[in-house]
Order: C-alpha cells, then structure tokens, then sequence
C-alpha cells in the first residue's frame, strides 16, 4: 500500500481535514462534526493522514488531538520546482527557435 | 541568456490544474505556428537534452499528435496529445497520453487536460496554459516519469551554463 503526501492530498474530504487542522489541533469527534459523513470515515482519513505522515497526534489527558505537519506540505513544493524547471527550459528553447525564425522572416 | 520576459507559475493544488503564462518576443501567429506545426514543435518541445521527434500529425479537431521525446542514448519517451478545440491563434485545446511507438495509449499513465490560449501583449505574444491533472498524485507520477528520464540533473547543468553564458 503506497502512503505519501500525494496519496493523502488526492481526496477532497482529506483536504478538507487538513485545511481544519491547520488552523488548530482537533479532536476527531470535532473534526467530525464538519462533515455529513460517519465518524468512522472521518477515522479512516485520519489514519491515511497519519501513515503519510501528514497529521500527527497529541494526547492531552483522555483526548487525542490531531494536528499538521508543516513541513510535510512543503514536499508538494520541491516537486512541483522541478517542474516548473521543465517548462523553463522549453519556452528558453522556444525563445531561440522564435529568434531564429524572425531573421529568416527579414 | 536568461530572458526577462514575463512568466508565471501557479500549481493549485485543490483544482490538480498548473497554469503557465509565458510571454515571448514574438507575433501571436509565429508563436501558435511554434505551437502547431509539427517542423517547429520538433525544434524545442522536449526539455534539452531530449529531443523530439514526430511520427505523425494532423493538427485538426480530433487529429493528434504522435511524438517521442528522446534522451541522448536513444531511449524514446512517447506521447500522445489528441486535439479536441481548435480556433486558429486565439487557443486550442487538447487530451494529453502516455503512448508506445505505435501510438497505443497506456490507460495506467495520467492523462491531462490542456487548455493553450494566445493572446496579445504590446508586440508581444502571451502564451497561457491550463494542464489539469484528475488528481495531485497523477501530477506526481508525471513529474517522478521526469526523474527518470534524467531531466533534472540536466536542467541543473544548463542552469549552470546559463550563468556562465551571462557573465
């Protein structure tokens, strides 16, 4: 079973958790409380979120309470540079094609 | 030479999409020739130090595009864009795939929406491109492909040369 930031972030109730959390720690039944569906599908997301890293839990007396791992989310960034970098090179490429081309035009 | 011309860069992860704005120093019609014809797509779609190379294309709606990108050793990469919308230098849009040299698409590779508008900047052309992905994990799945193919290493060195071209 593949469990990485991409996997966690691929569905829109996950999303949802993580923008919740981001802005305080949580309790599930809180979290739960946000949406329409079961308390234990709201578990289940939270138990991807945690095997992916993303999420972590803090026990504070008989509560568990779950919050964000920053840095986790910057992963998402260091990939989508390198792409950016691919289309960099290309339109560079395309920059000395269109040069070319416009002499030929004169 | 690194050009100050305008781009821009935007990955929203909610909608899967990436947008791109790049300008170029150039008319609209001789950039959307750049964009459609199969002799100058061939001279710089594919990222250096892959090459590109066409094995076909019929740049209408529902032709495509059948093309390789290849690196230096002769391995090709190839892809498949299929052509949905197409109004002459204004924007055209597109389904982008995986594919073999026989132009079959591979289903378990991500597919990607394209979405190329052209329009007017001063002299110049600005180019926008909407790729959307079904999901953030395809995006992923496409940029690790990338990996592989070596480009990465290869864009550091010509980041590299770029810096030394400059001075």
């Amino acid at each position: 079973m593949r469990r990485d930031i991409f996997q966690a972030v691929a569905d829109p109730t996950r999303r949802a958790i993580i923008a919740l959390i981001a802005l305080q720690a949580m309790t599930p039944n809180a979290i739960a409380e946000h949406f329409d569906t079961t308390r234990q599908a709201i578990s289940k997301h939270l138990k991807v979120l945690t095997e992916c890293e993303l999420v972590k839990q803090e026990h504070q007396g008989r509560e568990i309470y779950y919050l964000l791992e920053i840095d986790k989310m910057k992963e998402i960034d260091k990939w989508l540079e390198q792409f950016r970098k691919i289309w960099e090179t290309r339109f560079l490429q395309l920059d000395n094609l269109l040069s070319t081309l416009k002499k030929q035009q004169k | 030479m690194k050009s100050n011309l305008y781009f821009d860069f935007v990955a929203d992860k909610v909608k899967n999409t990436l947008t791109i704005k790049r300008e170029f120093l150039a008319d609209r019609q001789l950039v959307w020739d750049c964009y459609t014809k199969q002799e100058l797509l061939d001279q710089w779609f594919a990222p250096a130090p892959l090459t590109t190379k066409t094995k076909s294309m019929d740049f209408s709606e529902g032709g495509h595009w059948h093309y390789a990108m290849v690196d230096p050793n002769g391995t090709e990469y190839w892809g498949w864009t299929g052509y949905l919308k197409i109004k002459p230098i204004d924007y055209y849009t597109a389904l982008d795939a995986f594919c073999n040299a026989e132009g079959e698409i591979n289903e378990d590779l991500p597919r990607a929406e394209w979405l190329v508008n052209f329009t007017d900047r001063g002299e110049n052309a600005l180019v926008e491109t909407v790729v959307t992905y079904k999901s953030l994990s395809d995006l992923e799945t496409v940029i690790q492909m990338g990996m592989e193919q070596g480009m990465m290493a290869t864009l550091e060195k010509l980041d590299q040369l770029l810096l030394t071209l400059k001075k």
